[in-house]
């Protein structure tokens, strides 16, 4: 028995080689590091479809797309942004980090992992493979309503067949992230002393699994609708187009937040860092994460203001939906609080948190206003809504993102990146994100329609802007990938601790971060946010 | 002391060639089947190589879980990790049932009803709003409504009786009693395939002689979705649980380490749930 269980737990000596590594692995470092650069890929990838459709907006007319790639290219860049980048990466920082911030040895089921990661590629594939099938790629936007997608080509079928695998990955992700986050963390680390980082991660997972399956529901019955002969979304048979819309927006709107959570448990991490005080209200953030949660099932309507719902209906889904922004703006208070009187210093992590602050802000009140349905009637369906929503995913998910990246990059690689870039890369982005997306508000509020590949003349200023805006965020980019390239070969050696206002678990452990950390869980004495304040034990290798 | 020790290890795996042959499998069951449904070529074929490689890696990915557990690697901790892996994936079935639940309530409460009312009079001047619905312009043949206190009340009964028998299994597994383990488990899954043999015949009566087809409107696309997606779990239910009586026949399991026998009975249990909602909801009312 004793020996058996030895040779289980040998020390596994040193790193697995070759392609095998990434293949076959099992560490959550390695499967991390997949997850993060699959979703940069992904990130880019989308991105350059993002820049074909402004390439065709930046003037009345049709001058490079025919409509229907165009909305083949709009709905892809939304599936891939959204299931292709900001989940992945998410799942992948919460990969490379949860363990080393609790004390876990790994992820709880380790060769799970791998599975939840290697099933994006081939789903990713099956997306962007079905531009080239008859028909072309899905043109119903990302939400992929009835009717439109009960009548498209075989593109649908494999963006359909694509959403079930993401699902299955997405699940088994979430189901790993609870499990780790429940069953593993060390000792004295209570569930209310834990980072706000592990916090959002285990209330984004439960998001997940509460709602990936009900996308797979809805898009199981557009397949059905389509090829088996079931009227779900069709009245001829007594079902219902705006079926659809609610089986889908139960999904939508959590989902909303599965890409926001962990953004605001990140800034939670790094503002008090950077501003070397202790996180403002750490159980106030603890609940509204919580209350954000449970909201967040009770507002889907609000994306349907238009379908002719009751209006007792809609009173009640556009109240709801603004009682969300209670919580929203506890946390808002509780990370301005937290800097207030700060001895603040402005690395790149820090800048990108602040930039986070300042437009997440802007897109979280234009989701209040979209929330009033009688202004949601004008607007849905506007560019007033992408502004909207851009502003919450990129300036939101994605500068939130950026951070987490420019933060732990240190610990990741034992190497610093060039700050001076760093600081660059954040300015312009700031400048162009805001360049690109702020004249949408007016595109949209004088009443441009969105997922058009062509618009009236009156339009035409504010789009040539938001192109020129678009290709120099997209050119952007490229800083932090060339920064993090060179970084990673050349960048000076990071010291042990790069950020002395840090002050969790992860920061207690050797730079970079060994092979196989955790390996006896260690003993702490934690406080509020996961601050530490001693270790007891606790050894890698 | 040795204890001690053990609980602060937890078992991590070592690089496994397995997730990676289910990911591949996966694409070509996405990639075949929608070459399949749309008549191309090869579609069918690589959709059976999918399948293939799916049962293949199924096969050995859980062989070794088996053999990790017979090494005994696995501790309470571990053991601790399974129960809430397996509560939360259930939960997640859970939701997927609540779509399809969710789409039933919809056509009976809201979208039925508003089709039949006055505004949609000009457009469906025959259509009678009733349930099991009959009329509708999509609706092309007529059929008729399965009965619940023929064979669906029989399966109830089954399923009921099934739930029974896999706690009676439980029981004997913690007294270690190996027959009554045994017995039971085996006995849970003949009531499964019996289970399964009544759909089957209910399904090629309502085929046969009633006429209901997936494509007989609002009915029949709620009755054969959910039925259907049950019948799948079922079928899954009794295969765990036929694999849990072999391996109890191979001496597997004791007292206290049995995670895979609980597994299988709370998905037993859950599939159980299910057809109750199911016999109430679909057959019943
Ligand atoms: C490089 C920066 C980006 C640019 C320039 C950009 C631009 C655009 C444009 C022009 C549209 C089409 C609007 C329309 O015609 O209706 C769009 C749609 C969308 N974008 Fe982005 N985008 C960017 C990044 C992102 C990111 C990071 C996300 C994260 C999830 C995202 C999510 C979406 C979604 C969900 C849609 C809606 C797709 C649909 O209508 O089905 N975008 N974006
Ligand atoms: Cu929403």
């Amino acid at each position: 028995m004793a020996i058996a269980d030895t040779a289980g737990h040998a020390p596994h000596t040193g790193k697995p080689t070759g392609l095998g590594r990434w293949l076959f692995a099992t560490n959550h470092k390695d499967i991390g590091s997949l997850y993060l650069w699959f979703s940069f890929i992904m990130f880019l990838t989308g991105g350059v479809m993002a820049l074909a459709i402004r390439l065709e907006l930046f003037s009345p007319g049709l001058q490079f797309w025919q409509p229907e790639l165009f909305n083949q290219l709009v709905t892809l860049h939304g599936l891939i942004m959204i299931f292709g980048a900001i989940m992945p990466a998410f799942n992948g920082l919460a990969n490379w980090m949860l363990p080393l911030m609790i004390g876990a040895p790994d992820m709880a089921f380790a060769r799970m992992n791998n599975w939840s990661f290697w099933l994006l590629p081939p789903a990713a594939l099956l997306l962007l493979l079905s531009f080239f099938v008859p028909g072309g790629a899905a043109a119903s936007g990302w939400t992929m309503y009835a009717p439109l997608s009960t009548q498209m080509g075989m593109g649908m079928d494999m963006t359909i067949f694509a959403i079930h695998i993401l699902g299955v990955s997405s699940i088994m992700g979430a189901i790993n992230i609870i499990v780790t986050v429940l069953n593993l963390r060390a000792p004295g680390l209570t569930l209310m002393k834990m980072p706000m980082f592990a916090w959002a991660s285990l209330i984004t997972a439960y998001l997940i699994i509460a709602v990936m399956p009900v996308l797979a529901g809805a898009v199981t019955m557009v397949l059905t609708d389509r090829h088996f002969g079931t009227h779900f979304f069709n009245a001829a048979g007594g079902g219902d187009p705006v079926m659809y819309q609610h089986v889908f927006w139960f999904f939508g709107h959590p989902e909303v937040y599965i890409m926001a959570l962990p953004a605001f448990g990140i800034i939670s991490q790094v503002i008090p860092t950077f501003s070397r005080k202790r996180l403002f209200g750490y159980t106030s953030m603890v609940y509204a994460t919580a209350s954000i949660a449970i909201l967040s099932f009770m507002v889907w309507a609000h994306h349907m203001f238009t379908t002719g719902m009751p209006a007792t209906a809609q009173l009640f889904f556009m109240y709801a939906t603004m009682l969300i922004a209670v919580p929203t703006g506890v946390k808002v208070f509780n990370w301005v609080a937290t800097m207030w009187q700060g001895s603040l210093t402005f690395e790149t992590p820090m800048l990108f948190a602040i930039g986070f602050i300042c437009l997440f802000t802007i897109g979280g009140l234009s989701g209040v206003i979209l929330s009033v349905a009688a202004v949601d009637t004008q607007l849905q369906d506007t560019y007033y809504v992408v502004a909207h929503f851009h502003y919450v995913l990129v300036a939101g998910a994605l500068f939130s993102l950026f951070s987490a990246v420019y933060y732990w990059f240190p610990k990741m690689t034992g190497r610093m990146y060039s700050e001076r870039l760093g600081k660059l890369h954040f300015w312009w982005s700031m400048v162009w994100f805001n360049v690109t997306f702020f004249p949408m508000h007016f595109l949209g509020l004088a009443g441009m329609p969105r997922r058009i590949p062509d618009y009236a003349l009156q339009f035409t200023d504010f789009n040539s802007l938001a192109t020129i805006g678009a290709f120099c965020f997209g050119l952007g980019q490229l800083i932090v990938l060339y920064n993090l390239l060179i970084s990673l070969r050349r960048g000076p050696p990071a010291v042990e601790h790069p950020w002395e206002g840090a002050q969790t678990l992860e920061w207690r452990i050797p730079t970079p971060a060994p092979y196989h950390s955790f390996v006896e869980a260690p003993e702490v004495d934690a406080d509020d946010n996961g601050v530490i304040h001693a270790v007891r034990g606790g050894t890698h290798h | 002391m040795q204890t001690t020790v053990e609980s602060r290890h937890y078992f991590v795996p070592e690089p496994s060639h397995w997730p990676i042959i289910g990911s591949l499998a996966l694409f070509c069951m996405g990639l075949g089947a929608a070459f399949a449904i749309n008549e191309m070529p090869v579609g069918s074929f690589v959709l059976a190589a999918g399948v293939a490689l799916l049962v293949w890696m199924l096969f050995g990915w859980f062989g070794d879980v088996i053999r990790e557990g017979l090494r005994g690697l696995y501790h309470a901790q571990e053991d601790m990790s399974f129960r809430w892996g397996m509560g939360w994936f259930i939960f997640s079935e859970v939701m997927f049932f609540g779509a399809l639940f969710g789409a039933l309530f919809y056509v009976r409460v809201i979208s039925l009803p508003e089709l039949g009312n006055m505004q949609h009079k000009l457009l469906y001047p025959e259509f009678v709003p009733s349930w099991p619905l009959v009329s509708g312009p999509g609706i092309q043949a007529t059929y008729e409504a399965m009965q619940a206190w023929g064979l669906p009340a029989i399966n109830t009964l089954i399923l009921l009786t099934s739930g029974a028998t896999v706690t009676w299994a439980h029981w004997g597994m913690l007294r270690g009693h190996r027959r009554v383990l045994s017995n039971g488990l085996l006995l849970t899954v003949i009531l499964g395939v019996v289970f399964l043999t009544l759909q089957m015949w209910e399904y090629s009566h309502a085929l046969h002689e009633l006429n209901l087809t997936l494509a007989s409107g609002a009915y029949g696309m709620t009755f054969y979705m959910l039925t259907g997606f049950h019948g799948l779990h079922v079928l899954l239910g009794t295969l765990i649980l036929a694999v849990v009586w072999l391996r109890v026949r191979r001496g597997h399991f004791d007292e206290r380490h049995h995670f895979a026998f609980e597994a299988a009975a709370w998905y037993w249990h859950f599939v159980d749930v299910v057809w109750l909602m199911l016999f109430v909801f679909v057959y019943w009312l």
